[in-house]
């Protein structure tokens, strides 16, 4: 059987199962399409949060995030998993105790503002719009890459796939298919991950390879000290080098877990257990299977590195890589255990150049004068240039005799390279690629395409619930028509999502160009906006209606113009007021940082305007007291 | 529940949520990310401390902090008769 046969297999037969699914769980009243009747246990809604939570951006990217960062990316670890202490301690059982369906609509009540909850609709609708185009162009891409279908088509096919379990299913639908989803992309990811630690470090499990020894020189070093020794003698920085900006990592690391925590579609899963005590361990569930991915992606990010580097130089397995000769193009050409190289590089995510035409893919890194040189002869080829390229091309060769090779001791010229030859390697392929870079057996391959559409779709349909409950419930149902039916209600909610898919649809086929940028705006934005007005509303009984929309409002404002200002107003390219480079940043601290900045000011803005204005009404007061309290939580009422 | 034992409830919550969002931030911010050029020379396995709870250690323990804190506060609702 070939390959495209066994992908069509296996991702055939794991949509089936979520028809399927959708089918057995359909919802038949707004408790069940909002939070699936209250009725799911905390392991199982763990699962399905993890599903929820690991989104294409989990999947597919962070393990190459990893590989190419190094220490510096441990952010992302640490970010994406530390935000679900903040969520079990400080958010989680108290809205659960609240016992309605939606964030805004605890916003709204907590600071009894109709504005506040429209602010909170407003925040929501942009995190997570923003969030579901990422999770669409993923599906568009796995489908075009694993099933050789376009990527417009593959977008249509997921769409109709979400369309059909969320529409139908609501939260009840939608949790079940997660639990199989999750099971799904976690065995994809581990398999591969098992094998590759088992071959380069001789432990099957992979968080212990990443700290055992290098097994194919005899195990007398380190796995991550070979990492660091074959890396820096290409010029790279080292794998566990310190970080060059603590301050900025700081902020990073807490905009990522502030963000996490207070990201809507990961809120409301909470609202789906039982009781205030599952809504606490539920949290850890959630993180235990969040956990099994996340602590064995340091481990697929760096063996993915080193294999990579070894193909490219495999005399480095054993000895110095520069000592031996690159990998040859009649090896890519002609060994089988190389064919994934011409496969990715089909896909343009992997692109090589012969730069000297020694037949040799010699893989360096750059130093910053030639890397330089090299992007203003790109950027000239680009415009066709002609003088500029010609200029460009004759201050080359002196800068080729001064730049070193990496700790070779010898310069590009004396080593007769022109340059780095592996131009390109696209962070998604170390993970994708995984398998094939291993040499793993066809239907491994076949699994991670299913897991990596597992893992993109169940987000998406997360998002969505998110944005169409906050449409029927917090806009029509408490604004517009008060009096609506239970039945027309659910009509509405499932009209709002059939809209929003259709939305996220058209967004993911004409992506804007800067589906990586605006999940620095959704992250920055969670952080900035959400979590205070929850975490202060939970925590105060002081914090009143004036001060919690002005600092909202402060929040929202601070972070996007900040973001803007670096990246293009409303990532509109060419309208950011600064370049986006760390020299230019305020104090160091990164647009993808600055949420943290905003949250500290959300703090203080609504702190300081609620003591200069009236204390909140009694019946507030009360509300306080008693989402403090688990007794009686009971099942959420519709209001 | 009387006004006074609510007060002490809740102050027995805030107490451990205080304690385990020191553990969180000590482990994560404090050994991955502020003090790991102080701890380079202790090792686990391959890599040094804070390389390693930067990547692996701080999850491991958010896990653990999260149960502690959910069987804790279960056994303080049990105390204060608040359990559903």
């Amino acid at each position: 059987m070939d390959q495209f046969t066994l992908n069509l297999l296996v991702v055939g037969a794991t949509f089936a199962l979520y028809i399927g699914i959708a089918i057995w769980a359909r919802a038949g009243s707004t408790a069940e399409f909002y939070a699936a009747g209250q009725g799911v246990p905390p392991v199982m809604n763990g699962m399905a949060t993890g599903a929820d939570w690991m989104s294409a951006a989990s999947f597919i990217s962070m393990a190459g995030l990893i590989a190419f960062g190094g220490y510096e990316a441990s952010a992302y670890l640490m970010g994406w998993t530390g935000g679900y202490v903040l969520l079990a301690l400080l958010l989680a059982p108290y809205l659960r105790k609240f016992g309605k369906f939606t964030v805004p609509e605890f916003i709204g009540d907590r600071f009894y503002s109709a504005g506040a909850r429209l602010l909170a609709v407003i925040c929501l609708i942009v995190i997570s719009v923003t969030y579901v185009i990422g999770q669409m162009t993923g599906v568009g891409v796995t489908f075009a890459r694993f099933l050789e279908v376009s990527t417009s088509t593959g977008l249509y096919i997921g769409a109709a796939i979400v369309f059909a379990y969320a529409v139908l299913g609501g939260m009840k639908g939608i949790t079940y298919t997660q639990v199989a989803q999750y099971i799904v992309l976690i065995v994809a990811y581990t398999i591969p991950a098992l094998f590759i630690s088992l071959q380069l470090t001789g432990n099957i499990l992979p968080q212990l390879g990443l700290i055992g020894s290098y097994a194919p020189s005899g195990g007398d070093v380190a796995f991550l000290a070979k990492l660091d020794a074959v890396v820096t003698e290409l010029g790279f920085k080292a794998y566990t080098a310190e970080s060059t900006n603590y301050f900025n990592m700081f902020l990073f690391t807490m905009s990522l877990m502030i963000g996490t925590a207070g990201l809507p579609h990961v809120i409301i899963r909470f609202f789906t257990v039982p009781k205030v005590s599952d809504a606490r361990s539920s949290a850890g569930w959630a993180l235990v299977f969040i956990a099994l991915l996340y602590t064995v992606a340091p481990a697929v990010g760096s063996m993915a590195r080193l294999n990579l580097t070894t193909t490219m130089w495999p005399n480095a397995v054993a000895g110095k890589a520069l000592e031996g000769d690159a990998v040859s193009l009649a090896d890519i050409a002609s060994k089988p255990e190389l064919s994934w190289v011409q496969t990715w590089e089909k896909t343009g995510l992997l692109v090589m150049k012969d730069l000297n035409g020694d037949g040799k893919i010699q893989y360096v890194n750059e130093p910053a004068p030639l890397a330089a040189n090299t992007k203003a002869l790109a950027d000239a080829t680009k415009a066709k240039d002609d003088a500029k390229i010609a200029e460009l091309t004759a201050a080359r060769d002196p800068i080729l005799a001064e730049a070193q090779v990496g700790n070779s001791g010898k310069t590009f010229a004396e080593m007769g390279l022109k340059g780095n030859e592996l131009v390109t390697v696209n962070n998604d392929i170390m993970v994708l690629a995984n398998p094939e870079i291993a040499d793993l057996p066809g239907w491994v391959v076949a699994l991670v395409a299913a897991g990596a559409l597992a893992a993109a779709l169940s987000t998406a349909a997360g998002l969505l619930l998110a944005i169409s409950s906050a449409i029927s419930h917090d806009l029509i149902k408490s604004t517009i028509n008060p009096n609506i039916s239970e039945k027309g209600e659910l009509l509405a909610a499932r009209i709002s999502m059939a809209f929003a898919i259709a939305l996220a649809t058209y967004l993911g086929l004409n992506p804007p160009g800067f589906a990586a940028q605006t999940v620095a705006l959704a992250f920055g934005l969670a952080a900035a906006t959400i979590f205070p007005a929850l975490m202060m509303g939970i925590f105060s009984h002081r914090i009143n209606k004036q001060g919690a929309i002005v600092g909202m409002l402060v929040g929202l404002v601070f972070t996007a113009s900040y973001i803007f200002v670096y990246k293009g107003w409303f990532f509109i390219p060419g309208t950011n007021n600064l370049p986006d480079t760390p020299d230019q940043y305020v104090f160091g601290i990164s647009p993808l940082s600055i949420g943290t900045v905003g949250a500290i000011l959300n703090f203080i803005v609504a702190y300081v305007v609620s003591m200069m204005t009236a204390a909140p009404p009694k019946h507030v007061q009360d509300l306080v007291e008693s989402i403090r309290v688990p007794k009686g939580a009971g099942k959420a009422q519709a209001h | 529940m009387s006004d006074r034992s609510s007060k002490a409830y809740w102050a027995a919550n805030v107490r451990i949520i205080l304690i385990s969002l020191a553990v969180w931030f000590l482990c994560s911010f404090g050994m991955g990310i502020i003090l790991r050029p102080m701890l380079m020379g202790i090792h686990i396995g391959g890599a040094d401390l804070g390389f390693w709870m930067a990547q692996n250690g701080s999850i491991y323990v958010f896990l653990v902090l999260i149960f502690v804190y959910a069987w804790r506060m279960n056994k303080i609702d049990k105390e204060f008769g608040v359990e559903e």
